[in-house]
């Protein structure tokens, strides 16, 4: 009966873990069918040149610099927000989440409206500075809007420490610093990889806040084959060659977590931390919070509103409940779905060590680096040839943001799971459970948590999506993000604005209600 | 919880179901155009004639992509672009019908294609931008040449990588040859010319004084100035037939996979319309391609100063990417 149980319990798993991993083969067959064709000498062209090079050490510049920023915003952000007695902490919370809510070039366009000599700043209070671009201009856009990933995956990784390894450490003398250096920072390994891995594959992939603060990074190469040229051959070479940057930096991270183990070993259950007052540094930190808050959350929001408010009948918003329905109904299924799956993939990772198994979890993250025009094209001549049914519905659209994004709810899965012991599902097997009760019963109560915050990464993307939402989504289905891009363009930033809103506050009340019960802790 | 995931999935599964159901007399157009200029004008169409229009808005450059991608396949009957290149590719790909005689003859013949596979309904004109306040405006440039000029050094804004500029690069090596537009480029570039990601960009760029002149489309700036009479940047075209003031097109073509090219063919004569027309040149502040009274006749003067260009030139991009990636422009 053990045994009969254990093989359908892992045969599911193991299944769903494939199923995923092809649908993130599929499009990478097609971007291999499509480079086959291409004309060697062409390819040295177009692919192979010193531009390219240029833009690819651009692009690993500015990934540095955005994982250095993003880093020292998060990691004080985590740790008061988990070990310390600071107050209010839910709303310091969402509002370190909100960022993730705005769509890239949004975010741009509202720093950049902020500074130069027709600036808010100079306008209003006469505070004339250069208006951001380039390097910093981008390095401050993506990192405003990414740190919210890194924040999420250390305070997951942070709130899952067992407290004695530390107390033992400061019982043998060590300092403070020696404690966070020595046994706090070790520890947070997985979600310090999970985080730069969703960071890093983000700067390769962004193209919206780059190229609106004028800095060139790879993307732009692959914009161009595709945008004006209109060519899908030398476009997929392009495209590969992001992938495999992406499979060297995915080799990496696995040699780097292997033999990782970060469950208590010894008897007994992990106490929780005891917050430690902020005393004297609490002005510090409460202005610290409430600087990078308005940044990155107030400005742009006000600026927004700004645009909003010299609209003449700003009452007015042309289909804005269908918007929103559309959105909704894109991105709650994903949420969920990529949650849901997400879990035996990082189970069969962290528990199996059969490395057939674990490579599917590899899979995903390729998936996360697929850039989305590329995507859709695979989507669109696979449905077409093989299932034509499925072209032009919600479903293929649900499809495409799970397994495009589930590489965002991978991260605190996996780190839930490294942190929890395999002996409570053993103990619990011994004592007659069935793998699939010890499972359910045992440890995903203990990834409850890890699997909000992942739902809650997924539908933040898939709300602010394009333009998997309008090449993909049925015809005359138009998502909030599809109009604020579409009045965007246009230059019409006044109509955009109560799209844009819209995305923010739903996103917030969302991840209020995804949180709720979390925060009831804190 | 296995069952909760099951019902979830036939849950999505049957949603999309219904979101699918086929319908007739339905035209199906994806529009690169945004929905705010495009929308008003399919509700005019439908009052008129009762023919539903159901629209799917995108990326001009995007949606073609996906159209070459879905091929006979497609479910659209009308691809309605920004620009000239994305019908020139579906064009080359064999993807548009030919237009009617009867369709064709409404606009003059610069504005349909050799090929009569498409045609324009509005033309979007390049003109110079300048800063109200930074600009030598009693001696503005009166050639696009003008600009190599050590005077502007550093102060031009323009915009390499949009679709727009490429076009106007296109007409350029029609007009002057490829060595003249070569010699032209590599100056603009060594002057320090200042890249911008579009044209609405290189607009806002000069209102934030990074730039004091620029080479843009016309329309941006009269929708800032529209919502800021008080915006600090002005334009003017350069002198008549100046390459500068050429004019690109948005158009419009009907998808050779369509079974119902009669509905297709009549949309697009409504495009052509007067109300069309007059509602292109007052709201969306493009110029029409058919004569107006006279309440529309600045923009109708502003199309005299453009240079003739072939439609088909424009569409055809490849001469001036390849000249742009060896400048290292791309």
């Amino acid at each position: 009966m053990q045994v009969q149980n254990w093989s359908t319990f892992r045969f599911t798993f193991t299944f769903l873990s494939a199923a995923v991993a092809t649908v993130v083969v599929v499009p990478i067959v097609y971007l291999v069918l499509k480079a086959t064709q291409a004309q060697p000498d062409k390819i040295l062209d177009l692919v192979w040149n010193a531009r390219n090079v240029y833009l690819f050490l651009n692009t690993v510049f500015l990934a540095g610099g955005v994982l250095f920023l993003t880093t020292l915003i998060a990691f004080p952000l985590a740790w008061v927000i988990t070990r310390t007695d600071l107050r209010f902490k839910a709303a310091f919370t969402l509002m370190s989440v909100l960022p993730l809510a705005i769509p890239g070039y949004m975010l741009a366009y509202t720093l950049m409206g902020l500074t130069g000599a027709n600036g808010s700043l100079a306008l209003s209070l006469g505070l004339e500075i250069p208006r951001l671009g380039g390097y910093w201009g981008a390095l401050l856009a993506i990192s405003l809007y990414t740190f919210p990933y890194m924040f999420l995956n250390l305070k997951s990784g942070l709130a899952g420490l067992d407290p004695s390894l530390e107390e033992a450490a400061q019982t043998f003398g060590y300092s403070k610093l020696q404690v966070i250096s020595k046994i706090v920072i070790p520890q947070l390994k997985p979600s310090f990889w999970a985080g730069t891995l969703i960071i890093g594959l983000y700067v390769l992939g962004d193209f919206g806040a780059v190229s609106l603060m004028r800095f060139e990074t790879f993307s732009y190469a692959l914009f161009l084959q595709y945008s004006a040229s209109y060519d899908r051959i030398y476009a997929a070479w392009l495209a590969l060659l992001m992938l495999s940057v992406t499979g060297v930096i995915l080799v990496a991270e696995y040699k780097l977590l292997k033999g990782v183990r970060l469950h208590r070993t010894s008897v007994g259950a992990a106490r929780s931390f005891k917050p430690e007052p902020l005393g004297k540094s609490a002005p510090f930190v409460y202005s610290g919070l409430v600087i990078l808050h308005f940044i990155s959350v107030i400005v742009p929001v006000s600026t927004i509103l700004f645009w909003w408010l010299r609209l003449k009948d700003m009452g007015v918003v042309l289909g804005w409940s269908q918007a929103l329905i559309a959105s909704l109904s894109a991105s709650i299924p994903s949420a969920l779905l990529a949650s849901f799956l997400a879990v035996p993939v990082a189970y069969m990772m962290v528990r199996k060590s059969n490395r057939f198994v674990r490579v599917f979890e590899r899979f995903v993250w390729l998936g996360y680096s697929i850039p989305p025009l590329a995507l859709s094209l695979a989507f669109i001549f696979f449905t077409l040839s093989a299932a034509p049914w499925l072209y032009h519905t919600l479903a293929l659209l649900i499809i495409a943001y799970s397994v495009h994004f589930m590489a965002e709810a991978l991260g605190p899965i996996r780190t839930a799971l490294y942190q929890s012991s395999p002996r409570l599902e053993e103990a619990a097997r011994s004592l007659g459970a069935s793998h699939w009760r010890s499972f359910f019963s045992i440890t995903m109560p203990l990834l409850r948590n890890s699997m909000v915050a992942g739902a809650a990464f997924v539908f933040l993307s898939s709300m602010k999506e394009l333009p998997m939402a309008y090449i993909l989504a049925p015809i005359g289905f138009e998502t909030l993000s599809v109009n604020v891009w579409s009045y965007t363009n246009e230059a019409m930033f006044a109509h955009a604005a109560p799209y844009a809103l819209t995305i923010l506050s739903v996103s917030g009340v969302f991840v209020s209600v995804l949180f709720s019960k979390e925060w009831r802790s804190l | 919880m296995k069952n909760l995931i099951k019902s979830f999935l036939l849950a999505i599964f049957a949603f999309s179901q219904c979101t699918q159901a086929p319908q007739d007399a339905t035209l199906t157009i994806y529009s690169g155009r945004s929905k705010a200029l495009v929308e008003p004008l399919v509700q005019k169409f439908t009052e008129q004639t009762g023919i539903k229009v159901e629209v799917k808005y995108g990326g001009t450059t995007q949606l073609a992509i996906a159209l070459l991608e879905e091929g006979a396949q497609t479910p659209a009957d009308i691809f309605w672009a920004q620009d000239a290149g994305a019908l020139g590719a579906l064009g080359n790909a064999g993807l548009l019908n030919t237009l009617s005689d009867e369709l064709s003859g409404l606009v003059g013949s610069e504005f349909v294609n050799p090929g009569k596979t498409w045609l324009a309904t509005s033309g979007r004109g390049r003109v110079l931008a300048y800063s109200k306040v930074r600009a030598d405006t009693l001696n503005l440039p009166t050639s696009v040449f003008d600009l190599t000029d050590p005077k502007y050094k550093g102060k031009v804004a323009w915009a390499p990588t949009n679709g727009s500029f490429q076009a106007f690069v296109s007409a350029m090596i029609e007009i002057h040859g490829i060595d003249s537009t070569k010699t032209w480029l590599s100056a603009m570039r060594d002057n320090g010319a200042v890249a911008y990601a579009n044209n609405n960009a290189i607009i806002e760029g000069i209102a934030a004084g990074e730039a004091d002149y620029g080479i843009t489309n016309h329309y941006y700036l009269l929708r800032s100035l529209s919502a800021d009479p008080n915006f600090p940047v002005a334009q003017t075209f350069f002198s008549i037939n100046d390459v500068g003031n050429m004019l690109n097109v948005a158009g419009v073509g009907i998808l050779s996979s369509t079974k119902k090219n009669d509905l297709a063919e009549q949309f697009v004569s409504f495009l052509l319309s007067l109300d069309a027309q007059k509602y292109i040149a007052t709201d969306v502040f493009e110029y029409p391609v058919i004569a107006l009274d006279s309440a529309s006749a600045p923009i109708q003067n502003a199309r005299s100063l453009a240079p003739k260009v072939d439609l088909e030139r424009i569409s055809d991009l490849e001469a001036t990417i390849e000249l742009l990636r060896e400048l290292g422009l791309l």
